[in-house]
């Protein structure tokens, strides 16, 4: 993975940026020295560092309208921050750019039960959320793996995901506004607390735009009183097959689960010996499904689900009885991550997501390439809508062992395209899969997108280097090729 | 207004599509772009040489139920549709309107026209909007490229999220020739639950009740006493309606925990099955206003302050969306309209009677312009449909 190259006269004006970010946000809102700078040179993307001119931590939306309107002045690259929990590389900074860090913006503004929403500052946690609104007996429904750490305008700009967006939606499906500054410094207001507003849906496309068109200030989102209650399914199975099938059965008999997981054995395993969440190390595939609503709704789907599942040979199965039990059968999935980390010394958590009925022959080539790399994988699946998360294992300190897992990686993402699918299902395009993005989408498609960069930020300031593998200017793209020549089509009327 | 001189073309391939736009924009010429064409009165268009409808790009390309995705060519009839995946216990969940006998005017809308104008039901407050639903799409730009966004599956964050701004966007920035949208399970049981005779504070108090509780709620209206008069109601006061979707056992615990928390509303009736279906088509197609000569606004609010829109505007008014959708119909002036949607932290549409949007203005109007630009910078499709008055 190659960034642009840095322009060597913007790190050479570091004083002056420094200086003019200082004016704007005095005291310690300003970090510039060396030390300082190195919890910022990475997000969750570990494999790639990079050390920024300077980074700013505004504290009001005015600040970061003047700090932005500034660089937009002087050309000078910024890219916004929230926790840096990035699996993407969303985050990472430039050599020749400031890091815009939301994370003074941290307060629950207004809490609207009467709206069913909060409106919140973009550096609250996604779980600070729910946590200002479960003592009514609300919560907000998205929840990424990293809830606890994550902030609310990290989830717009990647359109963060989770377990349970299967019933309830990704981000996008879970706002109602945001407040949003342009890199020009303009702060323009987008949605509110009506489901809808008039004009393009702008909120709808800043969600999940990584960064690329705006820095967010200030979100609304959704938020819903808690199911009555929730039980949990682990059923065990001797062939990858079966569970699939299961999920297939499940949700084409008419049930949408409020999570539905699988997981390969080396990733049961690696669980299994993190947590002790009772998983079954010999099966094949487990799947964890989820029920919510009222206790005669639980009831009745968990004899269904386990009927499926046993006509489609699953041999082991526990239903959880308890709050307790349902959360520890869930402590696996969610330590899944860092339980294969603790088997290997660096993973590389992929994203892809594939039309379920691809699962079986998907797994069964992922298999194949991880004996040509020989570098281990384990795969966790949010089976229900298609999300595939295989972790490659590598260590860092082999040479080449970075460069193949990279391949690896690349070789998994463009299986999932070749059979219907798509390069990311949550995680978003950042670094990391940027430059696949030409296995989707044609030059005409990537152009069409890039004209939108070019409509909220034609200078191309902010978080250039991620999601387009390559940026034209703006003045170019934006040129019309009219060809009055020959009709395509000289048998249809015309004007 | 309606252009009935422009001559209307039908392509039957994205190909012809990408030809006639292409030429459109090196002749200086511009194209009105309509699926069933049964909105085409909503929105000023400014004159057009030519109309090209998507009514022959009407092929289902690939349903797949248990994938919970279908992917279809925009002119493909909603009726159609519908009656496509109902066959495999499916729906689209947003419960697209038809509003043709509510604007007037004829025909069978399209897939196409139900995602440009971003249409929903009374379901958007549990299942989200037409926007929601909407997974992938390849059209023709106003540029006359053929492009495309998205994906077939139903998560996907690879790129810009295009498909909210293709819905709503009225067919002013491309030609949608072929869409992928979410398909889930339809409900095996539904029940609504009648409150009878309450003034409109105290009916957006009660579906604030009932959407604030674990029920899955997942239509709420309320309508005026000459609104509830019509079948299958035939109440003479004005009617609250809470509905409750899904498995009969849960229906059924639903309804009883709902009951109970509505204790002090007084009788509460109930109608299921078909007699409940047949009263969220009334709502979701605002049939008590059809035929009527007024003009007829669209009010996104937010719920709780819902009612308090149509009381600082004489007229009459009927609520879906739990309060927060208030179809009103008044003789008040557009701008008196839209200044109170707006004061109430929301916005009005005009179907009839009025220009449709409001003016955009300051930076935000300035960067719907830009976008506008991105995608059609010479202004081929739909030239003044989106543009706002007061």
């Amino acid at each position: 993975m190659h960034m642009p190259i840095p322009e060597a006269a913007l790190i050479a004006r570091k004083g002056e940026i420094v200086r003019a970010l200082q004016r704007i946000v005095p005291g310690e809102g300003v970090v510039a020295e060396a030390a300082g700078l190195v919890p910022f040179e990475s997000d969750g993307l570990s494999a790639y560092r990079q050390t920024p001119i300077a980074v700013v931590l505004p504290e009001t939306t005015a600040q970061v309208s003047e700090i932005l309107a500034w660089c937009h002045a002087n050309g000078v690259k910024v890219v916004p921050r929230g926790a840096g929990t990035s699996l993407s590389g969303g985050a990472l900074p430039l050599a020749d750019g400031v890091v815009l860090g939301l994370s003074k913006f941290n307060r629950v503004l207004e809490v609207d039960y009467a709206n069913r929403c909060a409106v919140v500052q973009p550096g609250v946690t996604n779980l600070g959320v729910t946590a200002a609104v479960e003592g009514q007996g609300f919560y907000y429904a998205p929840d990424p793996s990293s809830q606890i750490a994550c902030t609310i305008g990290g989830n717009v700009a990647e359109n963060s995901g989770g377990v349970h967006c299967l019933k309830y939606g990704l981000t996008t499906n879970n706002l109602l506004g945001c407040e949003l500054v342009l890199m020009t410094g303009e702060v323009v207001r987008l949605g509110g607390k009506a489901m809808d507003a008039e004009g393009y849906d702008l909120l709808g496309l800043v969600t999940g735009s990584e960064g690329l068109l705006g820095v967010v200030t200030e979100v609304t989102v959704r938020i819903l009183p808690k199911p009555e209650t929730a039980k949990a399914l682990l059923l065990g199975f001797p062939t990858v097959e079966g569970a699939a099938a299961t999920v297939g059965d499940i949700i084409a008999g008419g049930v949408i689960p409020a999570g539905l997981e699988m997981m390969d054995n080396p990733a049961i395993r690696a669980a299994e010996a993190f947590v002790g969440a009772g998983y079954p190390v010999d099966a094949a595939a487990l799947l964890i499904v989820e029920l919510d609503g009222p206790a005669a709704e639980c009831a009745e789907l968990t004899g269904h689900i386990r009927g499926l599942a046993e006509a489609r040979g699953a041999d082991f199965l526990r239903i959880s009885e308890t709050e307790a039990e349902r959360l520890a059968f869930w402590a696996g999935r969610k330590a899944a991550f860092p339980a294969v980390g603790r088997i290997a010394p660096d993973y590389f958590c992929m994203d892809g997501t594939i039309p379920r009925r691809a699962l079986p022959q998907v797994l069964t080539r992922i298999a194949e390439l991880s004996a040509q790399y020989g570098l281990g994988v384990a795969n966790v699946f949010h089976a229900g809508d298609g999300n595939l998360h295989p972790l490659i294992l590598y260590d860092a300190d082999i040479p080449g062992d970075l460069e193949k897992a990279e391949a690896f990686g690349a070789d998994i993402l463009k299986l999932c395209v070749a059979v219907g699918g798509v390069l990311t299902g949550e995680h978003g395009v950042g670094v990391e899969k940027r430059d696949l993005m030409p296995e989707m989408f044609d030059p005409t498609d990537l152009a069409c997108q890039q004209r939108v960069k070019c409509a909220f930020d034609p200078g191309l300031l902010l978080n250039p280097g991620k999601v387009f593998p390559t940026l034209h200017r703006c003045a170019e793209l934006g040129r019309m090729h009219v060809h009055r020549g020959k009709l395509a089509f000289p048998e249809l009327p015309r004007f | 207004m309606i252009d009935t001189t422009a001559r209307m073309l039908k392509p039957t391939t994205p190909e012809e599509v990408q030809s006639l736009v292409a030429e459109a924009g090196a002749a200086a010429r511009h194209i009105e772009v309509v699926g069933g064409g049964t909105k085409r009165g909503i929105g000023q268009l400014d004159p057009v040489d030519l109309v090209l409808s998507t009514q022959r790009l009407d092929r289902i390309v690939d349903y797949a139920p248990e994938e919970l995705v279908l992917t279809a060519q925009p002119g493909v009839r909603m009726a159609d549709l519908e009656k496509l995946v109902a066959a495999r216990g499916q729906m689209l969940a947003f419960e697209p309107p038809r509003w043709t006998r509510l604007v007037g005017s004829r025909g069978e809308p399209t897939l196409g026209g139900v995602l440009a104008a971003n249409l929903s039901g009374p379901r958007r407050i549990r299942a989200g909007a037409a926007r929601d639903h909407f997974l992938g799409f390849e059209a023709v730009s106003g540029r006359g490229e053929i492009f495309k966004a998205g994906g077939k599956v139903v998560k996907n964050v690879t790129g810009y999220d295009l498909m909210k701004l293709m819905a709503g966007s009225w067919g002013t920035l491309a030609i949608l020739t072929e869409v992928t949208i979410k398909v889930l399970p339809a409900p095996r049981a539904e029940t609504t639950l009648l409150l009878f005779g309450l003034p409109d504070v105290r009916a957006s108090e009660a579906m604030a009740i009932a959407m604030n509780g674990p029920w899955e709620v997942s239509a709420a209206a309320h309508l005026p006493a000459f609104a509830a008069r019509a079948r299958p109601l035939k109440a003479e006061m004005p009617t609250t309606a809470l509905r409750l979707e899904g498995f009969e056992a849960s229906v059924a615990a639903r309804v009883d925990g709902l009951l109970g928390a509505l204790k002090g509303y007084g009788r509460i009736d109930a109608l299921d099955g078909e007699h409940s279906r047949d009263f969220w088509v009334q709502i979701r197609e605002v049939e008590a206003f059809a035929g009527d000569p007024r003009p007829l606004w669209r009010l996104s609010l937010p719920p709780a302050a819902g009612w308090r829109g149509p009381h600082g505007l004489p007229g009459d008014a009927l609520y879906d969306w739990a309060g927060g959708l208030a179809w009103l119909l008044t003789e008040e002036p557009a701008a008196k309209v839209r200044a109170v949607a707006k004061a109430l932290g929301g916005h009005a549409l005009c179907l009839r009677g009025a220009p449709a949007f409001g003016p955009r203005d300051g930076a935000l109007g300035a960067l719907q312009d830009r976008v506008k630009a991105a995608f059609d910078p010479l202004g081929v499709l739909n030239p003044g449909r989106l543009e706002g008055a007061a």
